[in-house]
């Protein structure tokens, strides 16, 4: 299929479609600083800090990316350079409702594909794209790692179970009515449940751990060089 | 026999609809484990695991325990667990992760003390919303418990986790790449050598990268002994292991079985686990250890489940999965799809993965659609050889990781297994299975 066959009906919205600010709010530049309190090195919390920003404004805005570069101590650049890498982080805008359709193996093998071809239709999107009304982004997705309940479905990364067209075609229904509200939050609001609690092994404790630790290691480490025996180098497949 | 009297190890809570809970956790024994590995010195804690042998259950099948000895040897820094089941039809941890998060958390935890580290990480694939919600809550109520934190249980040892929520990449589930990522970087497979993260792991510190389902062992076998442990299964394939079975079977699911003691037609047919084909059709053809394995037909279904049974056959049981293709099957369109799967997750470092993948997609694309050609055939195993010189098994590495490598492994395979359904696509044009 073309470039051109599979530009979405409705046409990606633009930030500018946005009034509200598109910097992250105090309170969420406040969650982010926690988060980043958990990590030897600040940057590991980039990820973390991006689904943030997802939860605060549904995608990735590239004020949210500025805040979350100052946060951190590296260059937006850098911040887009890797978000753009990971299929969940959004760099323009996506519906409310991000509805996956898995087509991998598993899902193929049980329909996957006549699904996908019925939500297209029915939705007036192909897959990539967002209905007029904002309201659902339809994605093909690889295996979501539901495979016995095929084919397997997710809306904002929440499964769904296995859908039929005419399942497929109530459960839009709900989501534009807002019943599912409950057990699906809108896109980009990743966990409801937040650590309650920092790192608690004080840097005492850990410098004079890890002191114990290096000794113990010494020793072992002159033991075993008797019998040192180099591992072989082994894949494994990812 | 196709179930045999083994104790279920990591499921045998999940028939309970709260076994997510610590509630439920600690009225089965929860956090015992953890109790008698703090009362051991942590070289004894790795010696029951060394006795067990256990081999990991990521995909690469490598011994935790000889893992675990490369890190005593360097002060270890940090402990990561691999929870980015990605692996196509592989949905084992998924489950895990979600029904019961503290036997993961118990086990990480004796890891932890074994290996005497202060961090541990916790990468959970970013698609798991509610995996992520179960294993944070869970953190949550071990570090209200004081099983986790600041002198666990009155121990003196202390331990902080982090559960890390992924973004969407399959190649982080390569080890390497799921440290750059953890790193906030983009999911880049770490040129080897080193090969293993125990020399330079995150941070470029010694780390131990483990997958959900070994740490879930743990808490058994520390309890019952890493001898008891071995005594199931046969061969260097001990204990038990799950199995997540999806495709065309009337029971699809995951299922906990003896190493070894089951074959892959009890596993299919039997009425206690995969209860068959439906509709009566017959096996095609299955992949017995997730789409990076080369594919079997039905002369291959009487093999045992088990690491070196199934390698020595020429394929492998990977990351455990194993999809069913009954006698109404697109051979081209199955392979097809499993090698567009590559193609977009390929992460682009090297050429022979990069290029190679998107040329395979293509020219198998145009055979399913019926615009193929004579020479595609051809051009297809050139195409694969020139990512892994020779189609052998184990694949040849031309590349940092092994993803590209795996690639050509189905479609050479399937062309081998159904070389006359290609020629058919090719010369009438189109897919004789509509």
């Amino acid at each position: 299929m073309t470039a051109a066959a599979r530009t979405p009906v409705g046409g990606p919205r633009r930030a500018g479609d946005h009034a509200a600010s598109a910097h992250l709010s105090a309170d969420a530049r406040a969650r982010a600083r926690e988060v980043i309190a958990l990590y030897p090195h600040p940057r590991s919390a980039l990820i973390p800090l991006c689904h943030l920003a997802q939860e605060e404004q549904g995608w990735l805005t590239p004020e949210a990316m500025v805040d979350i570069a100052g946060l951190l101590g590296v260059t937006p650049a850098e911040v887009l350079g890797t978000a753009s890498f990971y299929d969940m982080l959004h760099t323009e805008p996506v519906g409310s409702h991000v509805v996956s359709v898995c087509t991998n193996i598993a899902c193929l093998l049980n329909g996957a594909a006549e699904l996908l071809e019925h939500a297209e239709s029915s939705l007036g999107v192909n897959a990539g794209g967002t209905t007029a009304d904002g309201s659902i982004t339809l994605e093909e997705s690889e295996c979501l790692a539901d495979c016995d309940r095929a084919p397997c479905v997710q809306v904002n990364h929440r499964f769904v179970g296995a859908q039929t067209p005419a399942s497929f075609d109530r459960l839009v229904a709900d989501l534009r009515a807002g019943a599912r509200a409950q057990d699906i939050p809108d896109h980009g609001t990743l966990v409801r449940v937040r650590r309650t609690t920092g790192l608690q092994a004080d840097s005492t404790t850990v410098a004079a751990e890890r002191a114990a630790m290096a000794e113990a290691q010494a020793g072992r480490a002159a033991a075993a060089e008797a019998a040192k025996t180099a591992p072989e180098g082994v894949g494994g497949h990812p | 026999m196709a179930v045999t009297a083994a104790p279920k190890i990591v499921t045998s809570r999940l028939g309970h609809a709260d076994s997510h809970t610590l509630k439920r956790y600690l009225a089965s024994g929860g956090y015992e484990g953890l109790r008698k590995a703090l009362a051991m010195t942590p070289e004894a804690v790795a010696h029951e695991v060394d006795t067990a042998s256990l081999l990991g259950r990521g995909g690469a099948g490598f011994p935790a325990g000889r893992k675990w000895a490369m890190l005593r040897k360097a002060p270890v820094t940090y402990l990561v667990i691999n929870g980015d089941e990605s692996e196509p039809a592989t949905f084992k941890d998924h489950l895990l992760l979600e029904r019961d998060p503290h036997q993961l958390l118990e086990g990480v935890l004796i890891a932890a003390y074994a290996l005497q580290v202060t961090q541990a990480f916790i990468y959970i694939r970013g698609e798991f919303a509610l995996a992520l919600e179960r294993v944070q809550a869970a953190l949550n109520d071990a570090y209200a418990a004081g099983a986790v934190g600041s002198d666990i249980f009155g121990s003196g040892f202390s331990v902080d986790v982090v559960v890390h929520p992924g973004a969407g990449a399959y190649i982080c589930g390569e080890e390497t790449a799921l440290l750059e990522s953890l790193e906030g970087k983009r999911g880049f497979p770490r040129i080897k050598p080193p090969f293993f993260p125990a020399a330079v792991g995150l941070y470029g510190e010694p780390t131990v990268v483990n997958n959900v389902e070994t740490m879930s062992n743990l808490p058994w076998i520390v309890v019952n002994g890493g001898a008891a442990f071995a005594a199931l299964g046969g061969g260097r394939s001990t204990g038990t292991r799950l199995f997540a079975l999806a495709g065309h079977v009337n029971n699809p699911g995951v299922f906990e079985l003896e190493m070894v003691k089951t074959t892959f037609s009890d596993l299919i047919h039997a009425p206690a686990l995969g209860g068959g084909i439906p509709h009566g059709r017959a096996l095609k053809a299955f992949i017995p250890g997730g789409v990076s394995a080369p594919w079997f037909g039905p002369d291959r279904i009487d093999l045992p489940l088990g690491q070196d049974e199934v390698a020595e056959a020429g394929s492998m049981l990977g990351s455990g999965s194993v999809v069913v293709m009954d006698d109404h099957t697109c051979a081209v369109r199955a392979s097809w799809r499993i090698t567009r799967f590559f193609a977009r997750e390929s992460c682009g470092q090297c050429t022979p993965c990069r290029e190679g993948s998107g040329w395979l997609e293509r020219i198998m694309r145009r055979i399913e659609n019926g615009h193929g050609r004579e020479a595609d055939l051809g051009l297809l195993l050139d195409a694969c050889d020139n990512i892994s010189p020779g189609l052998d098994w184990p694949p040849q590495q031309t590349t940092i990781c092994v993803l590209g490598p795996s690639i050509p492994s189905s479609i050479a395979s399937a062309i081998e297994m159904f070389r006359d359904e290609f020629l058919v696509h090719i010369k009438e044009g189109g897919c004789p299975y509509g």
